[in-house]
């Protein structure tokens, strides 16, 4: 299985090493007498390595399954599996403990820290990992040179453009290593040519190894993952690899 | 829990949000200020009811001859009553089981010169017991005694302002001062709790008096100090009996509401301990008042703090942050704002009330002051509501689903 880490180009998921594993999720919501089921029954495996689409028009539960992959949200029925771990009735301590180790999230309204610089935003999630405030610094600006910051280090929120914020967002989901990196609509406040750059950053950090699942309800930041599960009222209606558009063409 | 980390981002955050940690901190000083000082005013108000009898003793009775306002017994009414010694040795005789000392005063002003100093000063003549009805302090020399009574010397204790004004600081002991035309010999000097006029009083034999005006037998007021082993009850009926005995010997009628009046100084220090201890609920009330509302103000910024920062908390869950570290991270900030305002607001309150001092005594406030033990227990309660204030939203924050606080609104 160790070998299934450094390929991961080309051939069919299932035979690598399976990441998230979700069979028959089931998940509604209560809205007075009337109740909203969300997700019916989802099937849905993804090996390390894939850059995944989620897909879907609003209301077509995408975002609730990114929430429950998350531990942000639990589902009602059906089984959970995160990098051979079982999810499962996990308390508020647990989950955030599992958040911290195994899961970096992307938003769609970046959700920095507003009086924390762009170091700091960074920092933030190894603080919870009790490491030391100089390893802290260290690895935090080297996450934000990964992604372009290093200048910017200093800087907060509000005296960062879109396209930064969320480049500071994704350092700080990576900053701890985590299996998979989970964005909801990660381009969604950001224009055409800075949601392409920010792709072109996300396929770099895919191609680097690490897991990516992506909400997006874009055709074009959909192509440019490897593959496209399509959800619609509750149900995955389709998922199919997709010869990945390269974001760098569009960069210049 | 308390890790050097741990307070390097709990600064950083107070430091990042002035207005809300200067908002919270401020709503606590303000709040201790406010108790420590009104607290402090009542403690002055009831000091400045307790002065009121500290220089005098709470065992006497004192007897004032008076106008009669009945005929009795053949006696016409407007009848004027007068005290002779006669009346002392009558009452030493028939109460010697409740007495403790008795002593007449009869007082006249009087010019008293020394050197080139003069001044009009009021002379008490009494007999020794006075000094105890006054706690009267002799500092230099000696009170009037038993010898100076009956051997009727022109001897004089002085107060401490008398020798202070005549004598500039040369000591007065031994030396002759003329006193409305007659020289005494000084034999003491005192002190009294009772303030600048009890200081310039000067104290002369009873008998000494009575010779000087042509050889009489009256005096003035008789105060009578009973056992303080009687009590409150003891003391009354003493009072009581007292009075009727004095009426049948000068011949008044007793339902006559002249002729003699009794000032009974414990029943007046019990009426005053009374007031004295409603004012201590009056203050109790303020206190509690105040730091009610102090723990009102903290709760709703607390509420406040906490809903404004329910964004925040949840990408700190998002990216890890455990329910518990939430809730340690708001308490050990509301905690830490409670007690460093809290001890400033008890700081800038005891400031206030030394500042204050003795400047309000004409308002009834004499020396405004708060025991340190419930200032800082004013200041810990505070802390400590404010920490459950703190911890009750916290705890609901900290509970919060991170979808919830991190929906866009």
């Amino acid at each position: 299985m160790a070998l299934t880490r450094y390929t991961n180009q080309g051939i069919y998921a299932n035979a690598y090493f399976t990441m998230i594993e979700i069979k028959e999720l089931h998940k509604s919501y209560s809205m007075g007498k009337s109740t909203l089921h969300v997700l019916k029954g989802i099937n849905f495996n993804v090996a390390e390595g894939e850059m995944v689409a989620i897909m879907g028009s609003s209301g077509s539960g995408k975002s609730t399954l990114l929430n429950i992959l998350g531990m942000l949200d639990v589902a009602e029925e059906g089984t959970y599996n995160l990098d051979g771990k079982v999810i499962k009735d996990l308390d508020e301590t647990k989950a955030a403990i599992y958040r911290n180790k195994f899961l970096g999230f992307v938003f769609q309204s970046f959700n920095l820290i507003s009086y924390k610089t762009a170091l700091e935003n960074v920092m933030l999630p190894l603080y919870y990992q009790k490491i030391s405030r100089k390893e802290r610094q260290k690895s935090a600006q080297k996450y934000l040179e990964d992604v372009g910051l290093g200048p910017w280090a200093s800087h907060h929120p509000n005296e960062l453009s879109g396209g930064q914020k969320q480049r500071v967002a994704i350092a700080r989901a990576l900053v701890s290593e985590p299996k998979v990196l989970l964005a909801d609509e990660p381009t969604g406040a950001l224009d055409t040519k800075t949601s392409y750059e920010l792709m072109d950053l996300l396929q770099k950090i895919n191609d680097a190894g690490k897991t990516l699942l992506i909400v997006t309800h874009e055709l074009d930041i959909a192509n440019m993952c490897k593959r496209i599960v399509h959800l619609r009222d509750g149900v995955i209606v389709e998922d199919k690899k997709v010869n990945q558009v390269k974001a760098s063409q569009y960069v210049e | 829990m308390w890790s050097r980390d741990r307070w390097q981002e709990m600064f950083y955050t107070l430091r990042k949000n002035k207005l809300r940690t200067t908002l919270s901190g401020f709503t606590v000083a303000l709040g201790i200020f406010i108790f420590v000082v009104l607290f402090g005013f009542g403690n002055g108000l009831k000091n400045s009811f307790e002065q009121f009898f500290v220089d005098d003793s709470t065992n006497s009775i004192w007897l004032y001859p008076g106008q009669t306002e009945k005929p009795y017994r053949g006696y016409k009414a407007k009848r004027r009553i007068i005290f002779k010694n006669d009346d002392l040795a009558d009452i030493k005789q028939n109460f010697s089981f409740f007495i403790d000392y008795i002593t007449p005063r009869i007082s006249r002003g009087a010019l008293v010169k020394y050197a080139k100093e003069s001044n009009n000063y009021t002379i008490r003549a009494v007999a020794p017991g006075h000094q105890f009805a006054e706690k009267t302090m002799v500092t230099d020399g000696r009170y009037i005694n038993e010898r100076d009574v009956k051997e009727k010397t022109k001897y004089a204790t002085i107060g401490r302002l008398v020798e202070k004004d005549l004598f500039g600081n040369k000591p007065a002991l031994g030396k002759n001062i003329n006193v409305g035309g007659i020289s005494f010999k000084v034999i003491g000097v005192f002190k009294d709790a009772g303030g600048d006029n009890e200081e310039r009083l000067i104290y002369i034999p009873y008998t000494t008096r009575q010779q000087i005006e042509k050889s009489n037998d009256r005096v003035d007021q008789i105060m009578v100090a009973f056992k303080p082993e009687l009590g409150y009850a003891g003391a009354m009926a003493f009072e009581k009996k007292l009075n009727t005995f004095m009426r049948k010997k000068h011949n008044i009628a007793p339902s006559d509401r002249g002729g003699i009046y009794v000032r009974n100084v414990a029943d007046e220090f019990r009426q005053t301990q009374n007031i004295g201890s409603v004012l201590q609920y009056v203050v109790l009330f303020i206190g509690i008042g105040t730091l009610l509302a102090g723990i009102i103000g903290i709760s709703n910024i607390m509420v406040f703090v906490v809903k404004e920062r329910t964004k925040e908390l949840g990408i700190r869950k998002a990216i890890g942050a455990t329910p518990k570290s939430i809730v340690g991270m708001i308490l050990q900030e509301s905690v830490f704002i409670t007690a460093i305002a809290g001890y400033a607001g008890l700081l800038a309150g005891v400031g206030t009330l030394a500042l204050i001092g003795d400047s309000l005594e004409d308002y009834f406030i004499t020396n405004p002051y708060i025991d340190t033990i419930e200032a800082i227990g004013a200041t810990v309660i505070l802390v400590i509501f404010g920490a459950i204030a703190g911890y009750i939203p916290a705890r609901r924050a900290a509970k919060i689903k991170p979808i919830i606080a991190l929906r866009d609104e």
